[in-house]
């Protein structure tokens, strides 16, 4: 299995949720939020060909935006209701580029609706975190059965809403 | 929310950019459109939702088909249902995979044919996996049998109920399917669980002529072919619910050919068959009540052969249309605190159903709770 920032995502999000989506376990009904952020993401950099596709042994990821000159990473999203996320998935990337050896990466996430940016770095403690959390991943995604539901509020907006609650 | 579409008229179906286009046969000497459209257009699409394209005429012929043209949005489709004679093409074909829409067909007496299952976009393997070594298992496939009979028993005896408080005394059909059900613990084998299912089905049918107000001929249900209207009326609407199951699993990464009460493969995509049987009594049978004892089916909707009956088109114009409504009818889920229509509490079946194959959550069958 390739670890994307996607799982990285669903780890601090949703351990079931990342469960379910490492074992291909789909919703076709997709929220509107996420159709949202995708549109906001496409406009907003859509002239501009910066995508970058990484493929690692273990790894696999896509940077929005790369900014060689200035060497830093934009991701753009649409609300920062799950800003801790953001910054741990823009952090991961960081650590991936590191480790493939670029050096002194930032990041720098921005909200364009809200008109803010967020910097971010990479610690020395982000990353041994980090490479916690990936061995986690492996570990929680082998597990036989998915983890328990979190009953958090914000499962009401989850594409896996229905599958978990029914 | 996405809708089904009914096509009772002739004509073409196509793919015209990113929309699909329908054209009905124009008889050219009256210049309408073929028999089948004077009597309905196609059901449950209103009008307004139609838009009618003036450019991109292809050819003469489109010409003439040009103002019947019907254009209907993808993203709005659940699933096209054809009942009439239909043209199309491979590039339809494709759109419809591409856009994940499956194609059921019926043919010229509405008997169910076949379905055009699209391409599954996502497989998983682990769910896969867990469905065969659940029917390999012999424990753990009669307990998900049983659970599929236990609400198909359990709904039955709902739609008795409801008749016996009006006046008609079905206190023995009552008791003889509460019997049946307790049996169901104690059952060794699906085989086992067959029969017993099968006797209390006979039962729950003889009680019919009881629940029935019009006067119509129903001794025992007869499948191939059915003898007799209300035998059609099951026929026909068995058929159809197997479809809308089927639509269903296809959406929830289930695998449609491994099943626990039927036998994988013996017929039709059998995990289809096996759900169905939760949902028969609750929307089937309940539409069947209601077309007869509102006297909106008659007698002349059927076509009598020798030894069979049949609806008739007419006929089954006017399930569909009763059908669909069913569909779309909502109720509030106690769980999730929403309104949520009955074809949901389809979809929702194979979601308990992934989660008991998962581990996750012991599977229990939809059973009515109002
Ligand atoms: S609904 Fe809640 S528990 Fe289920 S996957 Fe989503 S976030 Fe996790």
């Amino acid at each position: 299995m390739k670890i994307t920032g996607t799982h990285i995502n669903y780890y601090f999000h949703c351990k079931r949720h990342l469960w379910f989506f490492a074992h291909h376990i789909l919703m076709e009904h997709t929220s509107e939020l996420v159709a949202i952020g995708k549109f906001i993401s496409e406009s907003t950099y859509e002239r501009k060909q910066h995508e970058l596709h990484f493929v690692e042994e273990d790894f696999e990821f896509v940077l929005d935006f790369f900014d060689k000159n200035t060497n830093t990473i934009h991701e753009i999203k649409k609300t920062n209701k799950m800003e801790e996320l953001h910054i741990w998935q823009l952090k991961f990337y960081i650590y991936r580029l590191k480790e493939l050896g670029f050096h002194n990466v930032k990041g720098i996430i921005d909200y364009p609706k809200l008109k803010r940016l967020i910097k971010v770095e990479l610690t020395e403690k982000d990353e041994e975190k980090l490479n916690e959390v990936i061995k986690e991943i492996h570990l929680l995604v082998n597990q036989k059965k998915p983890p328990k539901v979190i009953r958090k509020s914000y499962c009401r907006k989850c594409s896996y809403f229905e599958l978990c609650y029914v | 929310m996405k809708k089904n579409f009914y096509i009772f008229t002739n004509g073409i179906l196509k793919r015209k950019d990113n929309t699909i286009c329908f054209e009905p046969f124009i008889n050219q000497e009256t210049q309408k459109p073929s028999k089948l459209l004077e009597q309905t257009d196609l059901t449950n699409i209103p009008e307004e939702e139609f838009l009618i394209d003036n450019d991109e005429i292809e050819d003469e012929k489109e010409n003439q088909n040009a103002k019947t043209r019907k254009f209907i949005p993808v993203e709005s489709i659940d699933s096209i249902y054809c009942f009439g004679e239909h043209r199309f093409n491979t590039k339809f074909l494709n759109f419809l995979s591409q856009s994940q829409i499956p194609l059921h067909i019926f043919n010229y007496y509405g008997f169910y044919t076949g379905t055009f299952y699209p391409r599954e976009t996502q497989v998983s393997g682990k769910l896969l996996i867990a469905q065969v070594q659940h029917f390999l298992d012999e424990e753990k496939r009669l307990t998900i049998a049983k659970e599929f009979i236990r609400g198909s028993l359990f709904n039955m005896i709902k739609n008795l109920q409801y008749y016996n408080n009006r006046q008609k005394d079905l206190s023995y059909f009552i008791d003889y399917l509460t019997n049946a059900l307790k049996k169901v613990d104690e059952v060794k084998s699906v085989e086992e669980l067959m029969g017993i299912e099968g006797s209390a089905r006979k039962n729950y049918y003889e009680s019919w002529h009881l629940i029935i107000n019009q006067p119509i001929d129903f001794q025992k249900r007869e499948k191939q072919p059915p003898s007799n209207p209300v035998n059609a009326l099951i026929s026909f609407g068995n058929s159809l619910l197997y479809t809308t199951v089927l639509g269903e699993i296809y959406r929830n990464q289930l695998n449609p050919t491994i099943s626990y009460l039927h036998t994988p493969g013996e017929r039709r995509f059998s995990l289809s068959l096996d759900i169905a049987e939760v949902f028969k009594p609750l929307i089937v049978d309940r539409i069947i009540f209601a077309l007869l004892n509102k006297n909106i089916i008659k007698q002349d909707d059927f076509e009598f052969h020798l030894n069979s009956c049949l609806l008739n088109e007419n006929g089954r114009k006017i399930f569909v249309k009763e059908y669909d409504e069913k569909l779309s009818t909502t109720i509030k889920h106690r769980k999730l605190n929403r309104s949520i229509s009955y074809q949901t509490l389809i979809r929702y079946e194979c979601y308990k159903l992934i989660k008991h194959l998962l581990d996750a959550e012991e599977y229990q069958s939809f059973k009515i709770w109002w």
